[in-house]
């Protein structure tokens, strides 16, 4: 009786296990990695972007879940429950896709997404994010400072503000049909706040193309201030003298102020910001001042009444 | 055929058992939800706003009732109230304990400061305590105790809880109002036909009796 003798198969040409449970990945590897060869670079969520390099130390607190960062979201463009976006998002185009910068500079200038993905080199940083309705989360960016951006521009003297505008587009982001904000979102930082290296435009997150959910193409990350302040989908940046007014200075002015630095000590008027909810845990923590950035960014504020300024 | 507008007491008893187990529905989702993994990334407030939502729905629910039987004549729908009442305080108690247990972990300054600052607990607390003496009233014990018109009166809380918890989820919300909106506009027109019911002097209410 003739046996049949399998060849032993070399270890190496074995998938691991966890590579080959993890659906994503796989699919992200096979499909992106055919693909890859027709588009000018990465796309794709789930898509892994390269070079990046890890600039942030690591903080003490754990990273959240992939899936509660990419499930658990205001964008209210795509509607105002948490679950909304993830669920809504599809039908956002993330290209092509260009921001405008414009307004108090000497070199005005309509950027490419693919020039802004290759801008500057791309760091990995891990930021707490602290949201108004007092809960947070530990996200792992991808991105690098908007100095970067703003410094090639040449801001004027002028230039004592900067604002964010994002996507207006009704069919895209079926949440505008209703008018819940005034669109387009509109958002704005000081200038020095603006060019503080803690403040990064970010492209992924978890060493991926930023999800649609989370403001892809790209968006802004302001650690220390309320996750609102951090406005997705830009298309244009605009330095000014004025003090913007924001969307939700507009929807609720006794309720959010230009600033919203993070700050227990200042309440919001309908509920506390003492503590706040890490997304994971059980038990609430205290709200630290600048949302733990003190140290970085409290000096940008010296002399400030922080509750009038809120 | 059979009319609807009398049933017997057989009947009326498996309408109740119907009641028992449609109310129970939102607690087994969220059971199921839980058991499941499915609660999302922030499982507390996923309980809280269900609980919630399905106290105010119960209670609109609840308050159709009595216009429902002066339109149609089904007096029997009277004695589904007791139950689905019964259940506006569980969904209540629940959502109450989601937050003293769940959200707020017994610290008790921090919920003592909530009931004196946050204008939406400070309406929803106090419309929860009004439910606890309805509660307790709620057999035929105490209707016989208090007499009929006595507890009548009691139980027209009702309508001030109703509107509290209503005005409790408005100003909870952040800027969609939507839902709120819906809950206050249905609540206005089940008062207000009571309103209207009272002005024209038509008002008889259904004294309760033992039964």
């Amino acid at each position: 009786m003739k046996q049949y003798k399998s060849t032993p198969i070399k270890s190496s040409e074995i998938t691991p296990p966890a590579l080959f449970f993890d659906r994503r990945r796989f699919m992200q590897l096979t499909v992106g990695a055919s693909l890859s060869g027709l588009l000018p670079s990465s796309v794709f969520a789930g898509e892994q972007l390269a070079n990046v390099k890890k600039t942030t130390e690591a903080l003490s607190d754990k990273l959240t879940a992939y899936k509660d960062i990419t499930t658990y979201n205001n964008f209210y463009e795509f509607g105002t429950n948490k679950e909304d976006p993830a669920q809504n998002a599809g039908s956002l185009k993330t290209r092509p896709w260009t921001i405008t910068v414009e307004g108090e500079v000497n070199k005005a200038k309509v950027f490419d997404i693919e020039e802004l993905l290759k801008l500057a080199p791309l760091e990995e940083r891990v930021y707490r994010l602290r949201c108004v309705e007092a809960w947070s989360m530990v996200i792992p960016w991808v991105g690098y400072s908007l100095a970067e951006l703003l410094k090639r521009v040449e801001p004027t003297s002028k230039a004592k503000y900067v604002e964010f505008v994002s996507l207006e587009d009704h069919e895209q982001m079926p949440g505008q049909k209703s008018a819940t904000l005034d669109w387009p979102y509109r958002e704005g930082l000081r200038i020095d706040e603006a060019m503080h290296p803690l403040t990064i435009l970010a492209v992924g997150l978890y060493g991926e193309v930023m999800p649609k959910q989370n403001g892809a193409p790209i968006r802004l990350v302001v650690p220390w201030k309320y996750g609102y302040k951090s406005a997705k989908s830009i298309v244009k940046i605009r330095l000014v003298e004025e003090q913007p007014v924001t969307s939700w200075m507009k929807a609720g002015p006794s309720e959010y102020g230009f600033y919203s630095n993070v700050n227990p000590a200042v309440d919001h008027p309908r509920w506390t910001q003492a503590k706040e909810r890490r997304i994971g845990e059980f038990l609430k923590r205290p709200t630290l001042p600048f949302n733990g950035y003190a140290d970085q960014v409290a000096q940008l504020y010296s002399g400030m009444d922080l509750i009038k300024n809120f | 055929m059979r009319s609807f507008k009398t049933l017997d007491n057989k009947t009326i008893a498996w309408i109740k058992i119907g009641v028992f187990l449609l109310a129970l529905i939102p607690l087994f989702n969220l059971g199921i939800a839980a058991y499941l993994d499915r609660l999302g990334a922030n499982p507390i407030e996923k309980i809280t706003r269900s609980t919630g939502y399905w106290t105010l729905t119960l209670l609109l629910i609840l308050l159709t009732i009595t216009p429902l039987r002066k339109f149609s004549g089904w007096n029997w729908l009277m004695r589904s109230r007791r139950i689905l009442g019964l259940f506006v305080f569980f969904y209540a108690s629940l959502h109450f304990l989601t937050y003293l247990v769940l959200d707020q972990f017994f610290d008790w300054t921090s919920i003592l400061n909530d009931i004196v600052k946050r204008p939406y607990i400070t309406v929803g607390f106090p419309a929860f305590i009004l439910l606890i003496p309805l509660a307790i009233t709620s057999n035929n014990r105490m209707i016989k105790l208090l007499g009929g018109k006595r507890w009548l009166l009691l139980h027209r809380l009702t309508y001030i809880i109703a509107i509290g918890g209503v005005v409790h989820y408005w100003w909870l919300v952040k800027k969609d109002i939507t839902n709120p909106l819906i809950f206050a506009l249905l609540l206005s027109l089940l008062l207000g036909i009571r309103l209207i019911y009272c002005l024209r002097g038509l008002n008889r209410p259904l004294i309760p009796r033992k039964r």
